[in-house]
């Protein structure tokens, strides 16, 4: 059945664009080598403070794994002149946000007040990061509190199948292989002593950046940060690097039993790149192609010609090494074979043939249009700048960010897509029915098909 | 803060609000069409949010898929969203492309049906079913969204029934029922505009008569049946789900006073007393003294019609039996009950509370959909400037009034989750620290 025709009426043109910046900021050091970044944005009367620290999960020792997301929480769980309930009523009779984590590449604590508080949760920041208790009761209670979290994990698909995908991905010895907080075995091992030792090797002024975006102005921001850190003493951490070999050179298939399921969770992909990697534009900006966009090609094909799924989408997950590449979507389980050769057949696609003029304008005006929309908010312009700092991008990246995206051509889209997507290193997993998707994806001829439990154990 | 804001309404009815902000070139069209589950007929379950994604299938001049290219390729994003009592369309886009979102808006409020067909139907008839089982079948808890208000509702409320609907329903939906549906909710009187961001009031004003001034107002759509409930249950309802988790949940739900009153503001400061970040009295209690929650927190549905409901959400630690759990839940609803909020209590959630809706404002799309809110449920859009003096105004007193009429035995309603095969919680915590040796 076909479409009815459409008239093609005049559809209302744009007007001219208005110019946009990203917010202007300025960098200053204090003499203990906190640096600083500072946006002023006066939109509203808020301001966002993040605490960046060189002290992701990378840092983590092998078998302690967790031991980062810990620390960075435990933070909030107590300083030496304040216990956690106290603390955290300190912070929130201020009606401040504070939030603390760590991720692969760095811990972060994050406020967000409003500017009449600001000096008093700032000074609280300084608190929180230069004399925390890691008193035991809160150390057992946040060791347990991720125990119960994992064993959530082995009942919600979605989240088993992104952590199982990275298991299955790299190398056992990477750092990437487990969990960013930790398992089961390696959040039982650490200990408060593991705890401490870390903290005071990690959180140094030396590696620790404040970045400051919202109605405030650098002096004051400054001001506030020598008020709070000023006299912080310590030195540099040594910078750690993750392994992010991939697990294997061939095709795998991987699948989570979950009998009766009536969706399966299905991630394709494998080892991508890092995120300095000089083509990030282009693989940016094929993967917006691909699979990035509401109209991609792989959302298009799966969810609106076939109506497999709500929604099928494509990543690069971008870290200081290379982070996963990976097609994520959830199928009715009796289609998870058709849905996969259809991913399949899309990425094969995109390194066959040069993708349409058309189809690159959608992706470039799209990441070029929606660019000041991403900044709307104190919080998303510290994000920005912390992704700045993170990966050493140059000042001007914000601002030559928009030309880059315009200047992709479509040979560049295929070179990209030839060489950063590896049709036979993929790796497929499926948390499902095993009787109904095992025997049709083992039929697809695309690898070898292991079983395994919702621990990750190897079944029958 | 204050936000500026000019109304006006087209002949044919549709509601416009207009709120300028130039600090960015950026621009948010928001639609809320005053129709949502409750609106849907017996046997046609699900039907609201059904037509929502028919809304992206086309219309008169648009193509099947067309209104997302146009709206990406401006550089804008979308979606559209269905509650119990409003279905709402939004876009954000860079400035000079504010005459495409309306024109888009217009087109598919003006001129949907000539681009229905079965086929569309169909596929998104399946990717709705595959919603249904990403967000709920196949996601631990997932069919609280659909047993909580059936458990609070009596049966022939609009609101009991399953707003994402049932497999059945979903299956019988027809073309028909597209086309009466659209002919009766999706007409201009039955819907409100609203624009914030940068753009010119005078130009915008133009381009809305040009592209809306011409639809037809509509015939009006069938009245709700009276939606009035007591301001109680009158006991304590109660259900049990069996379900593939590991850890028991509670959901413990009381009836409250509907969205925007008086009385609403108090029960808002109430949930975020209780369970809202990590001060609240329940996560103190439970997660961090007691050690008995995993994760505890509340949430009001914002229902405007008849009643609304206020929801404490706890999930149990291993090892913690759901008997215990419900019990200690109890007490502590108890002694609230008996003794009252404290005032820092009260002083702190509103503190978090306008800390959090300052930050909420800062975005275009966000000011947008309050203004549609108000608008549609009160005719009056200024009442978003008047949210924080309403929240200041909120004192210890009034909460424990809202309290003791609310959280006594008399108005509660648990929706219980507990794991499948029933296993003792401490035989499940202990076997997944041994199977991971």
């Amino acid at each position: 059945m076909t479409a009815p025709t459409i008239r093609k009426v005049e559809r209302p043109r744009p007007s001219g664009p208005r110019e946009y910046q990203f917010p202007r900021f300025e960098r200053r050091r204090l003499e203990n080598g906190v640096e600083l970044v500072v946006a002023p944005v006066t939109k509203l009367p808020l301001v966002t403070v993040a605490l960046l620290v060189d002290a992701g999960a990378i840092c983590d020792v092998a078998g302690r794994e967790g031991t980062a997301q810990l620390v960075a929480k435990l933070l909030l769980e107590g300083t030496m002149t304040s216990d956690g309930a106290e603390l955290t009523e300190r912070f929130e009779r201020l009606g401040a946000s504070v939030d603390a984590h760590a991720d692969w590449d760095a811990a972060a604590i994050t406020l967000t007040a409003l500017s009449e508080h600001l000096p008093a949760a700032f000074d609280l920041l300084g608190e929180v990061i230069r004399t925390p208790a890691f008193r035991a009761r809160e150390v057992d209670r946040l060791k347990a509190e991720r125990l119960a979290e994992l064993l959530q994990l082995r009942a919600e698909p979605r989240g088993l199948a992104d952590e199982l995908f990275s298991r299955f991905l790299y190398t056992p010895s990477s750092r990437y292989a487990r969990p960013e907080g930790g398992d089961e075995r390696s959040t039982e091992t650490i200990d408060r002593d593991h705890l401490v030792s870390f903290y005071e090797t990690r959180y140094v002024p030396g590696s620790t950046t404040v970045v400051v975006a919202g109605d405030i102005s650098v002096d004051h921001a400054e001001e506030l940060t020598r008020h709070a850190l000023g006299t912080w003493a310590g030195g540099t951490a040594r910078r750690v690097m993750a392994d992010d070999l991939p697990a294997r050179p061939d095709r795998g298939i991987h699948i989570i039993a979950k009998p009766d399921a009536p969706q399966s969770e299905l991630r394709i992909g494998h080892v991508g790149i890092p995120r300095n990697h000089p083509d990030f534009f282009p693989v940016n900006v094929m993967n917006a192609v691909l699979g990035g966009l509401f109209n991609s090609r792989i959302n298009l094909n799966l969810r609106e010609a076939h109506g497999y799924t709500y929604g099928a989408f494509s990543t690069f997950e971008w870290r200081r090494q290379a982070g996963p590449f990976v097609v994520s979507t959830a199928v009715r389980s009796d289609i998870t074979d058709a849905a996969a050769r259809e991913v399949l057949m899309e990425i094969d696609r995109i390194r066959a043939e040069a993708i349409s003029p058309d189809e690159l304008s959608l992706a470039t005006s799209y990441l070029d249009g929606v660019f000041p929309i991403r900044f709307e908010t104190t919080a998303a312009i510290a994000a920005a700048l912390s992704v700045l700092v993170l990966h050493g991008l140059p000042d001007d990246y914000y601002d030559r960010y928009r030309a880059r995206v315009r200047g992709i051509t479509t040979d560049q889209i295929l070179e990209a897509a030839q060489r950063h997507l590896h049709p036979d290193s993929l790796q497929m997993v499926v948390v499902g029915d095993p009787s109904a998707v095992r025997a049709p994806l083992e039929a697809m001829s695309f690898g070898s098909a292991t079983l395994y439990d919702t621990l990750g154990q190897p079944s029958a | 803060m204050h936000i500026p804001i000019v109304t006006f309404r087209l002949p044919n009815g549709l509601f416009v609000t207009l709120s300028e902000d130039h600090t960015a070139p950026i621009v948010a069209v928001n639609l809320w069409y005053h129709v949502g589950s409750a609106n849907e007929r017996p046997g046609r379950t699900g039907f609201a949010h059904l037509f929502e994604h028919m809304l992206f299938q086309g219309s008169a001049d648009v193509e099947a898929n067309e209104h997302f290219e146009l709206v990406q390729r401006a550089g804008g994003t979308l979606n559209g969203s269905t509650w119990l009592e409003r279905t709402n369309y939004f876009e954000t886009l860079p400035s000079n492309q504010l005459e495409l979102a309306l024109w888009l808006e217009a087109n598919r409020m003006g001129k949907l049906l000539p681009a229905m067909t079965q086929q569309k139907l169909d596929t998104q008839r399946d990717v709705v079913m595959n919603e249904r089982r990403w967000s709920m079948d196949n996601q631990p808890y997932g069919t609280w969204m659909e047993k909580l208000p059936a458990l609070c509702f009596p049966e022939t409320h609009p609101f009991h029934h399953s707003l994402i609907g049932s497999m059945e329903d979903l299956a019988a939906a027809s073309l028909d029922d597209i086309a009466q549906f659209f002919a009766t909710y999706y007409t201009p009187d039955n819907a409100v505009l609203t624009i914030a961001g940068d753009f010119d009031p005078s130009e915008a004003r133009q381009m809305i008569e040009k592209h809306f001034g011409s639809i037809p107002r509509g015939r009006g759509k069938p009245p709700l049946p009276d939606m009035t409930l007591p301001p109680v249950f009158g006991q304590w309802k109660r259900e049990v789900v069996a379900d593939d988790i590991m850890l028991p949940r509670l959901f413990l739900a009381f009836r409250s006073p509907v969205f925007g009153g008086d009385d609403y503001y108090a029960a808002s400061v109430c949930g975020a007393a209780l369970g809202l970040r990590n001060g609240s009295r329940l996560r103190r209690r439970l997660v961090r003294e007691r050690q008995i929650a995993a994760d505890v927190s509340a949430f009001t549905y914002d229902l405007a019609k008849g009643a609304d409901l206020l929801v404490v959400d706890v999930t149990a630690r291993p090892g913690v039996p759901v008997e215990q759990l419900e019990q200690e839940v109890a007490y502590e609803i108890d002694q609230v009950v008996r003794d009252g909020l404290d005032v820092p209590e009260v002083d702190r959630a509103i503190a978090v509370i306008q800390t959090m809706f300052v930050s909420s404002m800062q975005e275009a799309g966000e000011r947008a959909d309050r203004l549609s809110l108000f608008a549609t449920y009160f005719d009056n859009p200024e009442r978003l400037n008047e949210e924080v003096d309403r929240y200041a105004a909120v004192t210890t007193e009034r909460v424990n009034a809202f309290v003791r009429a609310r959280l006594g035995e008399n108005n509660r309603a648990s929706l219980v989750y507990v794991p499948r095969d029933d296993a003792p919680g401490e035989l499940m915590g202990a076997g997944a620290a041994a199977a991971s040796q």
